[in-house]
């Protein structure tokens, strides 16, 4: 077991699983991967206002909205090898766009939404223009004054923002159209308004999956990597770094436009530095190295939290004892985790099979 | 604008300067040392109020108590800093970014709640010794005589740090830590004691500033994460592990902070986070610091 959080030569390629030589030409597929885990997963959460209860939709909805966070860091930290420390930021705009669009001035959810997600990209855009010029820990500093910036604005930019009293009682999204359903006639606002969080977060998901896995990805993954190989090879490596920024930046942005109105109202708490954390610790947790490790992250991160604050107050200790283990022992995250557990049992099996030991 | 208010702006800014390089000195030093960024120094300032605060009802702040109380804090917290290079730090050196910051947070929530659970959340506060509750006045203003003191020591403990770092052996120790460690290594010398030697007196110095601070604010749980973003500023400003850079860091901090408030209202809090990415874009080594 390695100690390292990331051991350069030895890093898996980004959202994937790392296959050894003679595990990448199979007999046959495992059949752990011939299940189509994450459709799965989609109609398990798919039930929750039907078959769990009002408290575990409210949960559902924060794993949903957490895990789109979660991920729109991972393109910096896990596929790009940029540690931003003020993401934050990107959740904080989109939130108040689209809050202070719907509120302020009755704009419908149809186009807050997107307009949270450009808002966010943009100021991705101009902020991460000067952030992908400087290297390691000053880039991780300047993420986060661009972050306080924002939230010092927040917090004192009364008139637009609210100050410290915020947005408060942003308005649902018209979700009438669902009653008519079949099956949805007696589902409550929330449980709608956790459908809709569902299946655009599965969306943005999807496209993100489909960016880490496309070209434009792997050469993101060469760039963490080897920037100075990935420059001799005619990239230009800022410009894949800032690319990588603005559009991690607007899924950020989507994901706070759906927190807004799912927690009822934007403040400027959430976009303090602290919450930066927050997301890499979600990241870290599930396994900063596949793509599916942040939304395990952010749905442990969740159940933990409401599962310990029944017995204790003192959840951040809890939280920060989890996070010494999760780095002295598991750098994998629980993704890394199970999956080196899985290749162990494989490599197991195969021995067994393989002829010069029958 | 009157001379006596630029006069009061400047000692207020000024006050908050000295109370700032105490505490990003030490974060400086750590940072120029050993190459880590210890997001946990916040912690052990807040750890330095909640001890003086206790050792004061010990012993009442009568006479020679409160300086006790200090001292007995800026001691404590160095031990217990001791304990944290000599069993976690460790593990720290030559780690990249990520790793130390996630796992100093870690030590600042850990710390966080650990002073929650020994002092509960509400506000506690220490009165400034009676030698100096009093105020004088000064062209036309009043100036406490607590805040004098600061302003006075801030620039003695700069002047100390500054002799014993250029013309001590210790300091051509540390000094030589910071350029080469396999070379001072390879020489003989003794690098993880340099490197506890160091953190300690860094821990010992947020220590004392957190006990120093008991008469001016009182002490509150999150006083932790919101005074190491502005040590951050500061050292940001200054150059990370400059000395000096850290001295006037703070003092340009301080003053920009102050004037910002009679400038623009509402806004200085956003004026000085502004400075530091403007620091950041245009000398990312800070203004007396050197490229990495």
């Amino acid at each position: 077991m390695t100690t390292e959080l990331r051991t350069g030569e030895a890093v898996a390629p980004a959202g994937g699983i790392v296959r050894s030589p003679a595990a990448a030409v199979p007999l046959r597929t495992p059949l752990v991967r011939r299940i189509p885990w994450t459709l799965l997963v989609f109609i398990v959460m798919a039930t929750v206002p039907w078959l769990g209860s009002r408290y575990d939709t409210f949960l559902a909805a924060q794993i949903v909205i957490d895990a789109l966070f979660a991920v729109s860091l991972n393109l910096l930290l896990g596929t790009t090898g940029l540690v931003s420390f003020g993401h934050v930021a990107y959740f904080g705009v989109g939130a108040y766009v689209c809050g202070i669009l719907m509120k302020t001035y009755g704009v419908p959810f149809v186009i807050a939404f997107p307009a949270a997600g450009l808002g966010a990209a943009l100021f991705a855009l101009v902020s991460g223009y000067f952030c992908v010029r400087l290297i390691k820990l000053y880039f991780a500093m300047l993420t986060l004054a661009f972050s306080q910036i924002v939230w010092a604005i927040c917090y004192k930019w009364n008139s637009v923002t609210g100050g410290d009293q915020g947005v408060p009682e942003i308005p649902y999204p018209h979700l009438h159209w669902m009653l008519s359903l079949p099956g949805c006639g007696d589902l409550s606002i929330g449980d709608r308004f956790y459908l809709l969080a569902l299946v655009l977060v599965a969306v943005s998901l999807a496209v993100v999956h489909r960016i880490v896995r496309s070209p434009f990805g792997r050469v993101l993954t060469t760039v963490r990597d080897n920037p100075e190989r990935a420059a001799f090879l005619g990239i230009n490596v800022r410009a894949y770094q800032l690319a990588s920024f603005v559009v991690a930046g607007g899924f950020a942005g989507l994901a706070g436009a759906l927190y807004g109105i799912f927690s009822r109202g934007v403040f400027a708490d959430y976009v303090f530095w602290s919450k930066s954390a927050e997301v890499i610790i979600m990241a870290i947790l599930g396994g900063m190295e596949f793509f599916w490790g942040p939304p395990v992250g952010a749905a442990a991160l969740v159940w933990l939290n409401q599962a310990i604050t029944d017995y204790t107050q003192y959840w951040p200790f809890v939280l920060g004892t989890i996070l010494l283990i999760l780095l002295f022992v598991f750098p994998g995250g629980i993704v890394g985790g199970l999956v080196a557990g899985f290749r162990l049992i494989q490599r197991v099996g195969r021995r067994r099979l393989s002829p010069r030991h029958a | 604008m009157s001379g006596s208010l630029v006069f009061s702006q400047f000692m207020g800014g000024l006050t908050t300067a000295m109370f700032l390089f105490l505490i990003a000195s030490g974060l400086s030093l750590v940072f120029g040392v050993m190459r880590v960024i210890n997001f946990a120094h916040g912690s052990f300032y807040m750890l330095g109020a909640y001890l003086a605060w206790q050792a004061v009802q010990w012993v009442q702040p009568s006479g020679g108590g409160f300086w006790l109380a200090a001292i007995f804090a800026a001691v404590a917290v160095g031990l217990l800093g001791a304990v944290v290079e000599r069993f976690l730090f460790r593990y720290l050196y030559g780690r990249d970014e990520l790793y130390q910051l996630l796992f100093t947070y870690a030590l600042v929530l850990i710390l966080g709640d650990a002073a929650k659970f020994l002092w509960g959340v509400g506000q506690l506060s220490v009165s400034a010794p009676p030698l100096l509750s009093g105020s004088v006045q000064i062209l036309g203003t009043t100036q406490p005589l607590y805040s004098l003191f600061i302003v006075v020591i801030g620039p003695a403990i700069a002047f100390f740090g500054w002799y014993a770092l250029n013309h001590t052996g210790v300091g051509r120790m540390v000094r030589a830590a910071q350029m080469d460690r396999e070379m001072l290594d390879a020489l003989g010398a003794n690098v993880g004691t340099i490197y506890t030697g160091m953190f300690v007196f860094s821990a010992f110095l947020a220590g004392l500033s957190g006990a120093l601070v008991t008469p001016i604010e009182s002490i509150v749980p999150g006083m932790d994460v919101l005074i190491i973003v502005q040590a951050f500023i500061v050292v940001v400003i200054g150059g990370m592990g400059s000395f000096w850079g850290t001295f006037w860091g703070s003092v340009i901090y301080g003053e920009v902070l102050s004037f910002g408030i009679l400038i623009f209202p509402g806004f200085s809090l956003f004026s000085v986070f502004v400075l530091m990415a403007v620091i950041l874009i245009v000398r990312p080594w800070g203004l007396f610091g050197k490229p990495l």
